[in-house]
């Protein structure tokens, strides 16, 4: 009864934190009634969901529908109820765009974040909760742009035209400049009567690309709008790039507000295991609670589990980034089926294997004998000369020096048959020549890098099924 | 073999998919496990890599087609536009009028526009699969679309799955700034007793499966230390059966008789590696010279390239220009050259040995004087003579070093190889031996470089 009288206390605190929390309640106290009524009091829970909990769903219906449930979650990167670690980047982002939106002030602002820390996700939420506000709703336009795929200033200019529904308006005409056209599609958002004209907000992402279109003519013109006060603009930039500012032209960088909004993930290891076990388990109007109440009680267990923890701490010393989280436990809830319907530490344990492992370990696992001879030989011209290129003849003298003293097993090929298998290491690009392009000299003298390091070489045959044993110790020698 | 299972697909497709994929069902379950049912995302990109003829492009493949699911397989080799890998992709989504609506020269953000409001009219009840073979020829094409390819799903907000099938690592295609990572998947090198499996498989119908079987594991002992290559062992084995069953039909040996079997076929599996392994003959030249017997000596393609008398000499003194130091030609190709104090005569930058660098380039005079001491009689500098080396260049024999403009002395490197030099000083009676400068040098060692 004390458990509970602490969770009652502890609920109102968490009450507002969203759907997680319940799962927080079941694993301290692990009362049923408690989480049911508990659910009542503080979800949204629609009357429709209580009619449909009755009906418990067979086992493989369950688990396909968790199955789409987590896949959503995990690869479709559905937009989560409140970024986790990020509230105060979410309420400066918030305020920003509220003012330009409800207030008419223009802005601009870069968001700055590694690959992977929720740059779109952020973006995504704050946009989510803008447009639920009345003013916003009736009035915001939104524009997306990306780098990726408006790779030049006319694509851009033609995208907007189209994301403001403006290519009636525009038909046939022929503007002399960019700026021109950019004038006339805002003068044309203002409406009837009213001198103000409805907010535009600019999302572009992969900014840093646009930063290499000619001249840098779309963001020249953007960022102009927004300081000239006569449209209320918003300018959102998202780059994985640092340096973002520094690719900017002079007249550009003097027109940006130079507000940027850094997204570095400040989590804890504690934090971290709580955002898997938020990310693994089932939602509350899930409609079959046994089974949900089954499933994130596995999963509790599962996080506390010494092995999964440590390989937890391995992919978190790794990257912090949900996105690499994303791909481990995808590969975890792929392996769930109906013959083993809960998540278990072995799942974890083959996907940490399938993402850590050194994939070129993989291809030289794959290679003839006579390519590891090849490769071996390489990596004896890389200890003796230093690292210097090298070119066919000399790997083929090294390999003809072993075959004449030491080996026993394999026995001469001729040079053709041995070019052969050096092309295919070629094609493999485990070697790549110094300067590609010139094909001046002629194939056997042209000189190549080999792309592996010592340790690897060695790690592979170690691995190499069924490797002759006068070939292992050709490669422990020290020289030749 | 155990029986893959997966909901949302019909058990018995699955069966006859898994025993049309010999040694491959742990990777059709786990590929079939990543796919999930069709109704259920799937991750945005999965890149599958491997040796080639590992079957990766035979086992997704099979799955697309057995399984019956929305798939455009598209082979990166053949798009040399961008363009042209966006009209496959949507008229196998979308039918061809889809593609039609293509501008020109459609730029990604056309196609992914079209590709939105196409799906927008046709939304996917399952998971659609782009499949791009090859995908290493990607990287040579817009810098932009690896990047957006494999973040399609988010782009085009469509239940769609891009798959990449590669020879080549990951790490070799991720571009300067990063992209979205996909999910790397490897499919292992079939091991020794993987490939005989396989191979038996094709086994002729009038000899026995163990007969066949035998055949096979001889066929891997002379070339398995070799190449490891399923379509290229395929090819091996059906070119020389017929060969290998020759002394069966002839009554010399029965199908027990596994010793003389090999005795008989292993020299011609051996000479099989040094030409139509090496594409020197074609297999319609191989095996057509069983109706002659007995064996031609030489098969190659090397065989005899046919110089006119000066040309050989010619190409005999280019090569000794070429390899040997130009302050010893005094030595060998004077008549009486005098005292030879006893220096050392290799120096430093040339113990690396000349041999292992490649020929140096020449001035034409160089050549004529020594061509002058290697030929046996008097000759005349006439244009004939000079005309033969500009075509000794276009036969790609020498090679002109330095532009085209200079007339005056032009520059010259031999371009073939040891081995053809002694065949054409052969016919020629000349000891090219005795002019080699590295031979000279190494002549107490037991290194056999020549």
């Amino acid at each position: 009864m004390a458990n509970c009288l602490r969770l009652k206390i502890n609920l109102c605190i968490v009450r507002f934190r969203g759907p997680q929390s319940a799962t927080c309640c079941q694993r301290s106290c692990g009362h049923r009634k408690y989480a049911g009524q508990w659910r009542e009091i503080t979800g949204p829970a629609p009357v429709k969901m209580s009619k449909r909990r009755s009906a418990a769903l067979t086992g493989a219906q369950g688990i396909s529908l968790a199955q789409k449930l987590l896949r959503e979650r995990l690869c479709h990167q559905k937009l989560p109820d409140q970024p986790v670690g990020l509230d105060s980047q979410y309420k400066h982002l918030l305020e920003l765009l509220r003012r330009t939106a409800v207030h008419g002030e223009s802005n601009s602002v870069l968001i700055v974040g590694p690959r992977g820390s929720g740059k779109t996700m952020l973006l995504g939420c704050v946009l989510r909760e803008l447009m639920s506000l009345k003013e916003a709703q009736k009035n915001v336009l939104l524009v997306e742009l990306n780098g990726l795929l408006q790779t030049d200033d006319k694509i851009a200019l033609k995208e907007i035209t189209r994301q403001l529904h403006l290519e009636n308006v525009v038909g046939d005409k022929v503007f002399g400049s960019f700026a021109e056209n950019l004038a006339f599609l805002l003068e044309a958002l203002k409406k009837g009567d009213k001198s103000s004209s409805r907010p535009v907000l600019f999302v572009l992402d992969e900014f840093d690309l646009f930063a290499h279109h000619k001249n840098q003519t779309l963001l020249y013109n953007l960022l102009d709008v927004s300081q000239s006060a006569q449209t209320p603009v918003a300018v959102l930039g998202l780059t994985c790039r640092l340096d973002v500012l520094e690719l900017l032209e002079k007249r550009v960088k003097s027109r940006f507000s130079h507000r940027q909004i850094h997204l570095f993930s400040s989590l804890s290891f504690a934090q971290y295991l709580d955002v898997v076990r938020a990310q693994l388990s089932l939602p509350p109007d899930f409609p079959d609670p046994k089974f949900s109440d089954e499933w994130n009680h596995s999963v509790t267990k599962l996080c506390e589990d010494k092995t999964v923890e440590e390989i937890l701490r391995r992919n978190f010393n790794g990257s912090k980034d949900f996105r690499s989280l994303h791909s481990l436990l995808f590969l975890a809830v792929s392996r769930v089926s109906v013959s083993h319907s809960t998540l278990r530490e072995a799942d974890l344990i083959e996907a940490w294997r399938l993402i850590s492992v050194d994939s070129k370990a993989n291809v030289l696992h794959g290679l003839s004998i006579l390519e590891l001879c090849l490769i071996i030989a390489m990596k004896h011209l890389n200890d003796t000369y230093d690292g210097e290129p090298f070119n066919f003849q000399m790997v083929h003298n090294e390999f003809k020096k072993f075959i004449q003293r030491k080996s026993h097993s394999i026995h001469k090929f001729e040079k053709p048959v041995v070019m052969k298998a050096f092309e295919h290491l070629l094609q493999l690009e485990l070697v790549r020549p110094v300067d590609s392009g010139v094909c001046k000299v002629q194939r056997e003298y042209q000189l190549m890098r080999l792309m592996l390091e010592h340790g690897q070489v060695m790690e592979a045959l170690q691995k190499y099924p069924q490797c002759p044993t006068d070939v292992k110790q050709w490669a422990l020698s020290a020289f030749g | 073999m155990a029986l893959i299972k997966c909901p949302g697909y019909p058990e018995d497709t699955l069966r006859s998919l898994a025993e049309r994929l010999p040694c491959r069902e742990t990777q059709l379950a786990t590929l079939l496990a990543l796919m999930g049912q069709p109704d259920q995302y799937s991750y945005p990109s999965v890149f599958i890599y491997g040796h080639r003829a590992t079957g990766k492009s035979h086992v997704v493949l099979s799955i697309m087609k057995d399984l019956e699911l929305p798939h455009a397989s598209v082979d990166c080799v053949e798009c040399v536009s961008s363009g042209l890998l966006f009209h496959q992709v949507l008229s196998a989504f979308f039918g061809p009028d889809a593609a039609a609506l293509l501008p020109r020269c459609p730029s990604l953000s056309d196609f992914v526009r079209l590709y939105k409001q196409m799906s927008s009219n046709s939304p996917a009840t399952q998971t659609r699969y782009i499949i791009l073979d090859r995908a290493e020829r990607m990287r040579d094409m817009d810098f932009s679309l690896l990047p957006a390819l494999l973040r399609l799903q988010e782009l085009v907000n469509d239940n769609v799955t891009v798959i990449l099938l590669s020879e080549i690592v990951w790490e070799k295609f991720r571009p300067n700034t990063g992209c979205f990572e996909p999910l790397l998947f490897h499919f292992p090198d079939y091991s020794k007793a993987e490939l005989v499996q396989i191979l038996s498989w094709d086994h002729h119908p009038s000899y026995t499966p163990e007969l066949y079987a035998s055949y096979i594991n001889i066929l891997l002992g002379v070339f398995f230390s070799v190449c490891r290559d399923l379509r290229e062992l395929r090819h091996l084995a059906v070119l020389n059966f017929s060969k290998f069953c020759e002394p069966l039909e002839k009554g010399e040996a029965k199908e027990s008789d596994i010793h003389k079997l090999w005795k008989n076929i292993e020299p011609h599996l051996q000479r099989a590696m040094q030409t139509v392994y090496l594409r020197e003959v074609s297999s319609v030249q191989w095996e057509q010279q069983f109706f002659f017997s007995p064996l031609p000596v030489v098969l190659s393609a090397h065989a005899h390239i046919e110089l006119p008398y000066y040309s050989k000499f010619l190409l005999i003194a280019a090569y000794l220009a070429s390899f040997n130091p130009a302050r010893t030609d005094r030595r060998f190709f004077l008549k009486s050259h005098g005292k030879i104090r006893k220096t050392n005569f290799l120096k430093k930058h040339e113990k690396t040995s000349n041999h292992l660098l490649g020929p140096k380039p020449f001035p034409l005079d160089r050549l004529m004087a020594i061509f002058y001491s290697v030929v046996d009689s008097r000759v005349a500098p006439t244009a004939s003579i000079f005309s033969q080396i500009s075509s000794l260049v276009t036969l790609q024999l020498l090679s002109q070093v330095g532009h085209d403009d200079q007339l005056d002395s032009p520059k010259y490197k031999c371009s073939v190889s040891l081995d053809f030099i002694l065949a054409i000083s052969r016919c020629v009676c000349v000891c090219v031996r005795l002019y080699r400068y590295q031979y000279y040098k190494f002549l107490n060692d037991t290194q056999p470089y020549i």
